[in-house]
């Protein structure tokens, strides 16, 4: 019996090199990232494990995978890299190719969460907590499963309890500069990203 | 003495009257004028260098060029996630790869300050001891740093960033205790908290475990997103766990301003979910009235009421 021959993808570390380096070639398995990672129960493969297949280039489970979303950017891996690949940084690198490349995301309240995060930042050159959670929570449809779980009770106490305290703000505050934080966040030409 | 001063987004927001206050109130008590840096915009946090590493350098940029123009040596930053971006993008625009980003950064800028690593700093801490009236003692603390003011220490420059000292030294200069304990700098999860708070509460109650377990009765953070997962979830958390912390989490500027007596420490504590209260009057440290946190008049002193009030 042959198993079938792993297909590499050698473009798909050189891609990222190019837009890092990261030292991604310099992994050696020790698993120190792994080991100090405090996510990892959450997690697919292990951070050593992405970095693997990355070698092997193994591009669509390696941008499909939850790790890459799941990854809390604490940068303990990259701190603790006794060959200095910045791990954490190589984890944000294929979160924004996978999106490039339209790879749904494994996570995807993470990535709606993000988009609008920045589509706040986009609006009014900074970000409008009042606004983003509600928008947040309609943008992934989680407001539907909250009401369809009843879990939407803690959060409404929550926020009634911040209202109370004053911790919420009503209205955002716009800077004047927005046209400038605008200008950043289209010439990016990610357009995809910001929606 | 006068800085220039980042607050970023949530010190304007949920964190504006807990932490911005009183971060402001003990500058003012310290005679450290703080200008805040002109029409400063989000640093892009987790969201821009997640999912657009050119525009989270840019974002940052843009507000060290407007803190260049502003003529001041030291620049206090209280959040540690905006720290991290702004001093992320300081090294990055330097370094090799500058012509990728739309950002010159000609002119210099300030010093970026992490503001618990400015608060240790010598001088300052020798104003604050000049100041002290109630010193914190038989408060038995952890202190809890998060992730953001030392990691990576390429870009934040931390030596001592599996272990570090700076709230650990405000504490003991307030004659507080803080225990060693493991976690310092472990992850408390941060924006997971909204797209996956399961995660979070994970994280969360592993810090609370370790906390009482070495004897803790709070936890002192200099994090806004640390303050928030460690607060507001708390009640939560006990419940899924069938755990009873109780374990409030104080600001450090918050402990400054009740070593020093600023009656309007009380203001801030109020705007905690975990009841900051019952443990401050046990030790004895907090001689005023309890507010109510709606601001209707003022509530007895009673511990036990207060909490159902909190909760």
């Amino acid at each position: 019996m042959f198993k079938e021959s792993l297909q590499i993808d050698f473009e798909f570390i050189e891609d990222l090199e190019k837009i890092g380096p990261f030292q991604t070639g310099a992994c050696f398995q020790c698993r120190k990232c792994s080991n100090g990672c405090p996510v990892t129960f959450a997690m697919d493969l292990h951070p050593n494990e992405v970095i693997r297949m990355v070698l092997l280039g193994q591009r669509a489970a390696v941008l499909s995978c939850r790790t890459i979303w799941v990854c809390a950017s604490c940068e303990t891996c990259t701190t603790r890299c006794p060959n200095n690949i910045k791990i954490a940084e190589l984890m944000d690198c294929l979160k924004e190719m996978s999106v490039k490349e339209g790879v749904p995301s494994a996570i995807p309240e993470i990535l709606t969460l993000h988009k609008t995060f920045l589509s706040s930042i986009n609006r009014y050159g900074r970000v409008f907590e009042g606004g983003l959670l509600p928008e947040y929570f309609i943008r992934s449809k989680q407001l539907i499963s909250k009401l369809m779980t009843g879990s939407w009770r803690g959060d409404l106490t929550l926020g009634i309890k911040l209202l109370i305290k004053g911790r919420v703000s009503l209205f955002p505050k716009m800077i004047k500069g927005r046209s400038e934080v605008r200008k950043i966040l289209s010439n990016s030409k990610k357009s995809k990203i910001k929606s | 003495m006068k800085t220039a001063y980042f607050p970023g987004c949530s010190l304007e927001g949920t964190a504006r009257l807990d932490y911005s206050k009183s971060m402001l109130g003990v500058c003012k008590l310290l005679e450290i004028d703080v200008e805040e840096v002109p029409d400063w915009n989000c640093c892009g946090a987790t969201a821009a260098h997640c999912l657009d590493h050119q525009a989270s350098i840019d974002l940052a940029g843009r507000n060290l060029k407007i803190a260049g123009q502003m003529s001041q040596e030291d620049m206090l930053v209280p959040c540690p996630m905006c720290y991290n971006r702004l001093k992320t993008a300081a090294q990055v625009l330097k370094g090799d790869h500058k012509d990728r980003y739309q950002t010159e950064l000609d002119s210099s800028f300030p010093a970026i300050w992490d503001l618990a690593n400015f608060f240790a700093r010598d001088d300052i801490l020798e104003k604050v001891k000049a100041r002290i009236k109630r010193p914190l003692s038989d408060l038995k603390v952890v202190s809890y740093y998060g992730c953001m003011a030392s990691r990576p220490p390429e870009m934040t420059g931390s030596s001592d960033y599996e272990n570090p000292q700076s709230i650990d030294k405000v504490i003991s200069a307030l004659g507080g205790t803080t225990i060693n304990w493991p976690y310092k700098t472990d992850c408390c999860g941060a924006s997971l908290i909204l797209s996956q708070p399961d995660i979070v509460f994970q994280l969360v109650n592993k810090l609370y475990e370790m906390a009482r377990r070495v004897g803790a009765e709070a936890i002192v953070v200099s994090c806004q997103m640390c303050q928030a997962n460690l607060d507001m979830y708390q009640c939560k958390i006990e419940a899924e766990w069938g755990q009873q912390y109780s374990l409030p989490v104080y600001y450090f500027t918050e402990l400054i301003a009740l070593a020093c007596e600023l009656p309007e420490v009380g203001k801030w504590l109020t705007k905690h979910i975990s009841n900051p209260f019952p443990l401050l009057e046990e030790l004895a440290l907090y001689p005023y009235k309890i507010e109510d946190p709606r601001g209707r008049g003022v509530k007895g002193k009673n511990g036990e009421n207060m909490n159902t009030e909190f909760r």
